[in-house]
């Protein structure tokens, strides 16, 4: 900036900021910190408030319920973060190429993720639900009981599981089909020439030019993950009896159910900070890669 | 697609897994078409009668006959074009000053701005619903448009995009004597609308599906979001709605959004490219 404007520049720049900055520090920075101090508090949805210090953190502490959503958390994290990863790629190298098919395959596993979770819970309740479902059709067909996904504990996590993998391929199919697209062809040529094999050339080339877009799909994956909430709430309910109750889940149903609202800050407030973790490691893992070159 | 895609055909196995996926993903959305087209009262007596004629329009027309469904569709729209409208604007206006114009702070706010991309919604949900009680902003539409125009990722992206215009365009415009708002609203802004289009699709998405949000703030049937609004009814689905008409509320909830991708197909997939090269 020439130092003619500076003046006039001072002004503008807050006129055009403003009005952005204002809603950010009244939306986001505020609730922020209004949801760290109610995690201090007594309080319900209604204003009642008493400050009970890390009351509701050694509560949290002391909770199996929140102890089993954590759990429960976690195992659907392990459950759809690791095959997502690896389906997404898979299909990101096979559909890598300038084909009319090919761009109409990826229009297909991309389909579903532009749907809202309301509709994916709907239609996948009727695939599973055995008593109308298109899984318990086909058992019938195939002469067995069909299996009670829905409400049986030992099968409500991977039916989630398996929902939000056909939900979320899109978008990690996408980001990898980008980073194959920013390796340099003439490795590839390389590697031909050298006649090395289609699995040796994923290994030393492919999945190493890869890194940087298989850190990004992981981190933003555990991320969006560690906040499942829509599927758990509309196809189990959390249930049977919290076998499917997941963090987000908990949170809901202690400030909407309970009216606890601090407690519900209070275990919020963990989960933030789980979250923030992820993207500190996922910043980490990116900047120390590149320091290293 | 360009140099680095593979031009060998695919090994047998690999084609055999990508019509099976393929499958997968296809064959939840025709069950679910096959049963929209049906009679409740068929279904009711066995699901398998999906795959077999005679279909149906009926439960479509009870969806635009008295059923709150229009009214929630009319709500998403006026939501997520609001929502979209406000962010365009916000972030353009922000984008420009972060990326062009010298005032104090301006380093240590754009900073302050970006360190809210790590912030889940989580964090800020419940005191959120707190501070909009207070307001009395709920069951509202300014209540359901505002957590929506806080887009930090729009701010860094818009400012990004400023960034690459040229310079000598701005020097130019202002020896011709424009004011620095004729500069941005003529000269400037004109040149980022492929930048406006893939932020302004992955706003409307956003804010079209979203659902924790709409689902604490709006309570009463007339200000539900399709999102809510297909929750409710699917959660009284065994008092009330047939099956049939169910699936066909999913259906044509889909299809807005279904057209949407279909004509931003492009901007999508540039804005995804994007976010990994970043």
């Amino acid at each position: 900036m020439t130092r003619s404007r500076g003046k006039a520049g001072h002004l503008s720049g807050y006129a055009f900021a403003g009005p952005f900055l204002l809603l950010y520090a009244t939306i986001l920075v505020y609730p922020l910190l209004l949801g760290i101090w109610l995690s201090f508090q007594r309080a319900d949805l209604f204003g009642a408030r008493t400050w009970v210090g890390f009351d509701n953190y050694a509560r949290l502490l002391t909770d199996p319920t929140f102890h089993q959503s954590v759990l429960n958390t976690f195992v659907l994290a392990l459950l759809i973060v690791p095959p997502l990863t690896v389906i997404a790629l898979l299909l990101a190298l096979a559909l890598n190429r300038a084909t009319r098919t090919a761009a109409v395959f990826r229009g297909i596993f991309f389909s579903s993720s532009v749907l809202s979770v309301t509709i994916v819970t709907l239609i996948w309740r009727f695939i599973l639900t055995p008593d109308a479902g298109l899984v318990a059709e086909i058992s019938q067909v195939l002469g067995r009981e069909p299996l009670p996904f829905l409400s049986h504990p030992d099968l409500t996590i991977p039916s989630l599981a398996i929902t939000t993998i056909w939900w979320s391929l899109g978008f990690p199919i996408m980001l990898f089909l980008a980073g194959l697209q920013q390796v340099p062809p003439d490795i590839y040529e390389a590697a031909a020439l050298d006649r090395s094999s289609r699995w040796s050339t994923f290994w030393r080339i492919t999945l190493p030019s890869l890194r940087r877009t298989l850190v990004l799909v992981i981190m933003l994956q555990t991320a969006a993950q560690l906040q499942l909430f829509g599927q758990a709430q509309l196809l189990t309910a959390g249930g049977p009896s919290g076998a499917s109750r997941t963090m987000v889940l908990f949170i809901y149903e202690v400030v909407f159910g309970r009216w606890d609202l601090g407690y519900g800050a209070a275990a919020a407030e963990i989960l933030f900070l789980l979250v923030l973790g992820i993207t500190l490691a996922q910043y980490w893992a990116i900047t120390r890669r590149e320091a290293e070159r | 697609m360009s140099a680095a895609v593979s031009r060998n055909r695919l090994p047998i196995a690999a084609t055999a897994g990508l019509l099976l996926g393929a499958a997968i993903m296809v064959t939840p959305l025709v069950w679910t078409l096959l049963l929209s087209f049906k009679s409740n009262a068929e279904l009711m007596r066995d699901s398998a009668t999906a795959f077999s004629a005679p279909y149906t329009l009926e439960n479509y027309r009870s969806i635009l006959v008295g059923s709150s469904v229009s009214r929630w569709l009319l709500n998403s729209l006026i939501v997520s074009l609001g929502t979209t409208a406000g962010v365009l604007i916000l972030c353009s206006l922000a984008g420009y000053a972060f990326a062009r114009l010298d005032f104090p702070f301006r380093r240590t706010l754009f900073v302050f701005v970006l360190l809210g991309l790590a912030v889940p919604e989580q964090a800020v949900i419940l005191p959120r619903h707190q501070f909009f009680a207070l307001l009395g902003l709920h069951n509202s539409y300014p209540g359901l448009i505002l957590p929506g125009l806080v887009a930090p990722f729009g701010v860094f992206f818009m400012t990004q995009y400023f960034r690459a215009i040229p310079r000598d365009l701005d020097e130019a415009a202002m020896l011709d004597g424009a004011s620095r708002f004729t500069l941005f609203w003529k000269v400037l802004l004109p040149l980022t609308i492929p930048a406006q289009a893939t932020l302004g699709v992955f706003t409307f998405l956003g804010s079209w599906n979203d659902y924790w949000w709409p689902l604490i703030s709006a309570t009463t049937s007339d200000r539900f979001t399709l999102t809510v609004g297909l929750a409710s009814a699917q959660m009284n689905y065994a008092q009330t709605s047939g099956l049939g008409f169910l699936m066909a509320q999913a259906v044509f909830a889909s299809i807005p959004i279904l057209i949407v991708y279909i004509i931003f197909q492009k901007q999508i997939v540039r804005a995804m490219a994007g976010t990994a090269v970043r």
